[in-house]
């Protein structure tokens, strides 16, 4: 996984709350076996037509937020199906962070399992970065994860909380399944006390 | 004395494997489903660094996403489609997982099959790389939905990393009325607390409605939690759990069951238990729902209007009721009874089972589906629609009017070839309205499978109550 440390760049405005995960990325491309490849089609229904033509308004489309690695959206981002081709998809379009006043846990996991760094803010902070992110290219904000801290366009500073494990994860970009492999030794001793206390399962 | 538990924190604390210094737990998960979506790349990590699959006897696989609901016989006409359920077989094979194939009867949506196979059992902990996993928590399991790396992280270690959620009780007292259904609750509750009002909760449903509702029932509004934002639904099991599993396929037998039965039994929160956060319901104020927008907390009660947004008094919430109207064609005011819809569809996780049929079947018995509409019953499963026809509901079904399909997700969200044309209105027992949910501009209201069935005979939205 890569790493987060620090990031600075272009903040793309998306005012909408719950944006769900078949707004990020519609099931047709659920169809991969593939992890990369989705950047093309995220929020496919709202960035193209049925031609497959761009729609100028979409803020992804407008030449200030083309390359934009940050979003800062509405509450409850992300609520809906367990697909990770929404992480996936957004990460591939080159967007490591996304700022919301809340979001839904399953997708809120997958990010962090993705290199990429879900941050919650109180709504006056997000209208507050939202309204900075609305002036363009000039707008940039930097994520520090290790300081926990937001500097937006104005020299503004915002903290944000992540948890402690999830973070050190994300900074040294760990392989999870590998250190829960090294705890093989508590997972067999769990296994044998189950399967006394609940031969059934 | 111990602290008093909730059904939650028991099944929680009896699953730790390990609790990190920064509050970080592993738990230990009893049963994994597996669907051919979102697998792929699992298998695909676990082949790339070497590794097995932990516990192949805890997990169960089965195709349903993509698997045309008409004439299998020929295989999977859409490339994409054929390849990704091609890709399961394979991996299941090479890993040694027990895979129920297309052709087996027994195959059908994931969260129907592992029930009906006896997979899901109380007390479990039961997950799966699919938000409505929260279905299984009817019979008092802990199950939710995760993401393909936690899939990975599963298969390998048969462990997940999570942290505790917190508890919320939602009680739903007296009866229902005749006509509502578990969906109606289900609805009703989710308009109650909102799309993201579980969030960060695992939900507990109590009271007599959920105590009187069948498995069936509380599969369907443990089913639709998710739609609430919270991860996991559970009920406490009782009589009508132990009647539904005993004699499955894989459930305990003999001695074995008489003690799983006894354990089981314990499997309540404890009296003086605190939760969260309490939700209460009055079962007889629950109307029969229908959606109105793109998000399920866009309800109402059948009897009521269209709202209008400039009565919203949050400006992110007008905005959003403002795109829902505009992607729906609806305009503020307008009745929900008697807007005209163009298909209707009957089936999925939340609203395939053979009880979910029979209700529909009893609205339809003796009638047709009005002229222009096409209507579509997909079973859960196979053995749902073997147990329909044994009933007679294929042969109701197909005189009306209906389409009688092969088990699978179908319209729930159209990866097959099962689709709306954009601006189709369709009656759905299906669980997202989402904007093209059933297929791009496609125009979906959630209902029970009593009200889409009498969608269906009318042409329109029409309360079930009423139709003459």
């Amino acid at each position: 996984m890569q790493t987060f440390t620090t990031l600075t760049g272009i903040a793309a405005p998306l005012p909408m709350i719950n944006v769900d995960t078949d707004m990020i990325i519609p099931k047709q491309f659920l169809k991969t076996i593939k992890r990369t490849g989705l950047g093309r089609n995220l929020f496919d229904e709202m960035r193209y037509d049925a031609n497959g033509v761009e729609k100028p308004d979409f803020v992804l489309n407008r030449p200030a937020y083309r390359g934009a690695q940050v979003l800062i959206a509405g509450a409850n981002f992300g609520c809906g199906s367990s697909r990770e081709h929404a992480p996936w998809a957004i990460l591939d379009f080159g967007i490591r962070c996304i700022i919301a006043p809340g979001f839904a846990d399953i997708f809120y996991n997958n990010c962090f399992k993705n290199g990429i760094l879900p941050v919650k803010l109180p709504q006056e902070q997000v209208d507050r970065l939202m309204a900075a992110a609305e002036r363009g290219a000039g707008a940039t904000v930097t994520v520090d994860l290790e300081h926990q801290e937001i500097r937006g366009p104005d020299g503004e500073r915002v903290s944000f909380d992540v948890d402690p494990f999830r973070k050190r994860c994300l900074m040294e970009g760990l392989d999870d399944i590998g250190l829960t492999l090294r705890k093989d030794a508590a997972i067999r001793a769990f296994e044998q006390r189950h399967a006394h206390e609940h031969p059934w399962l | 004395m111990s602290k008093p538990r909730t059904l939650f924190d028991k099944i929680w604390q009896s699953h730790l494997v390990d609790v990190q210094d920064d509050g970080t737990c592993l738990i230990y998960i009893d049963r994994h489903l597996v669907h051919e979506v979102t697998s792929p790349q699992a298998f695909e990590g676990l082949r790339a660094a070497g590794r097995k699959v932990r516990c192949p006897e805890r997990t169960l696989a089965v195709a349903d996403h993509n698997v045309p609901t008409t004439d299998r016989s020929l295989g999977i006409a859409d490339e994409e489609s054929r390849i990704q359920v091609q890709t399961l077989d394979d991996n299941c094979a090479e890993f040694g997982v027990e895979y129920l194939r297309m052709d087996d009867v027994r195959q059908g949506v994931v969260h129907i099959v592992g029930p009906e196979q006896g997979f899901t059992l109380p007390g479990a902990t039961i997950v799966c790389g699919d938000s409505h996993t929260s279905t299984h928590g009817a019979f008092g399991a802990l199950a939710f939905g995760i993401g393909t790396s936690e899939v990975e992280h599963v298969l390998a270690t048969q462990t997940l990393l999570q942290s505790p959620a917190r508890n919320m009780r939602v009680t739903v007292n007296g009866t229902l009325s005749a006509g509502v259904s578990a969906k109606d609750v289900a609805l009703a509750i989710i308009g109650r607390l909102g799309t993201a009002g579980g969030t960060g909760y695992v939900i507990e449903y109590a009271g007599p409605v959920i105590r009187a509702l069948s498995m069936e029932g509380r599969m369907t509004v443990c089913n639709m939690t998710i739609e609430a934002g919270a991860r996991a639904g559970m009920i406490a099991p009782d009589g009508t759990t132990f009647a539904y599993l005993r004699g499955r396929p894989r459930t305990p037998k003999g001695a074995a069951w008489e003690l799983a039965q006894a354990n089981w039994r314990m499997l309540s929160t404890d009296e003086g238990a605190v939760f969260d956060r309490e939700i209460v319901l009055d079962g007889a104020e629950i109307e029969p729902q229908v959606t109105w927008g793109t998000s399920p907390e866009d309800v109402a009660p059948i009897g009521s209007h269209v709202p209008d947004p400039a009565k919203e008094p949050d400006e992110g919430k007008r905005r959003a009721m403002e795109r829902a109207l505009d992607y729906m064609g609806l305009a503020p005011g307008t009745p929900l009874a008697g807007i005209a819809i163009d298909r209707v569809f009957i089936g999925s996780c939340t609203n395939g089972r053979i009880e979910d049929l029979r209700a529909a079947a009893a609205v339809v018995q003796g009638r047709k589906v009005a002229e222009g509409v096409n209507a579509l019953v997909v079973p859960g499963s196979g053995l749902v629609k073997e147990q329909a026809e044994s009933e007679g509901l294929d042969a109701i079904f197909l005189e009306a009017g209906f389409e009688w399909r092969e088990p699978g997700c179908s319209m729930c969200l159209a990866m097959n070839a099962d689709r709306l044309e954009p601006g189709e209105r369709c009656a759905s027992t299906s669980n997202r309205n989402f904007e093209g949910r059933q297929g791009r501009g496609g125009r979906t209201h959630l209902v029970s499978p009593e009200m889409a069935a009498a969608a269906a005979i009318a042409g329109r939205l029409v309360d079930v109550r009423k139709l003459v």
